[in-house]
């Protein structure tokens, strides 16, 4: 089940940027992106965004597929999945999801 | 944005005609897919349904291309959640690619319509099932979370 340590590595790299976790939140919200659309709200030039998009494609953060001349960028949450199941038993779970919602009543925050 | 969809990727080590077959063969399907099997013949154009284990039929469809080991792509609908059965039929890609020493499995799954309610639930279920194959096909044991249906469902 364990990914590989180099895989691993990757995506803990790629999350240690804010710039790349704003990219992953953004694209959260609204799934299949262009390049140009990712831009269009971000204070961040084109190029760095680039770069960013491609260390996230690297750490298979970010799934692309193409669409006649288009590249459409898709949250893969499936490494994040893979890493929770490597610490997280299954009797956990439950226990972990009960003390998020509370931090989340606690905290005020709404749903989405 | 007209269409909605999700794109799911997974690296798996093992090779594609082991990943075709646990994709399709209900003695693999029923450990990592919470005990559903699919009833198919597995050819252009042959009906496809989602077995749950008491006899109910959690989707249908049908096969719209299939190149084993490759690709598959099947139309379905829901059929046991009135709102999700009524935005009608999604089409779903299995798009497999042998990447060095591992497969690379990407699914695609949308629907022709703006804030589709059926993707945003299969959407949720995916990352989990992908976890399981993958476990499953590397160790020989899938999830603990997927091994039964789930209660009252």
């Amino acid at each position: 089940m364990v990914a590989m340590d180099g895989d691993v590595d990757k995506v803990f790299k790629a999350l240690a940027d804010p710039g790349r976790r704003l990219l992953l939140d953004r694209l959260r919200a609204d799934n299949g992106q262009t390049l140009g659309q990712l831009c269009e709200h971000l204070d961040m030039s084109r190029q760095a965004v680039t770069k960013h998009l491609k260390r996230l494609e690297e750490a298979r953060l970010v799934a692309t597929i193409w669409r006649g001349r288009e590249k459409f960028h898709y949250l893969n949450p499936v490494p994040i999945h893979e890493i929770a199941e490597r610490w997280i038993g299954k009797y956990e779970r439950g226990r972990l999801r009960v003390l998020a919602e509370l931090k989340k009543n606690l905290e005020g925050e709404s749903d989405e | 944005m007209n269409n909605s969809r999700f794109v799911y990727v997974t690296y798996i080590r093992t090779r594609p005609e082991k990943l075709w077959q646990a994709l399709i063969d209900p003695e693999f399907t029923r450990r990592f897919w919470n005990e559903t099997w699919q009833d198919c013949e597995w050819q252009l154009g042959a009906t496809w349904r989602l077995m749950i284990p008491d006899g109910r039929v959690a989707d249908a469809g049908e096969v719209v291309e299939i190149e084993p080991q490759r690709r598959l792509v099947l139309r379905w609908r829901n059929e046991f959640m009135g709102e999700l059965r009524e935005e009608g039929y999604s089409r779903m890609t299995y798009e497999i690619e042998k990447k060095g020493e591992s497969v690379k499995l990407t699914v695609i799954h949308e629907m022709e319509r703006p804030g589709s309610k059926f993707i945003d639930a299969v959407s949720g279920g995916w990352p989990m099932i992908l976890s399981s194959l993958k476990s499953l096909l590397e160790t020989g044991e899938p999830l603990e979370e997927t091994k039964r249906w789930p209660k009252g469902m």
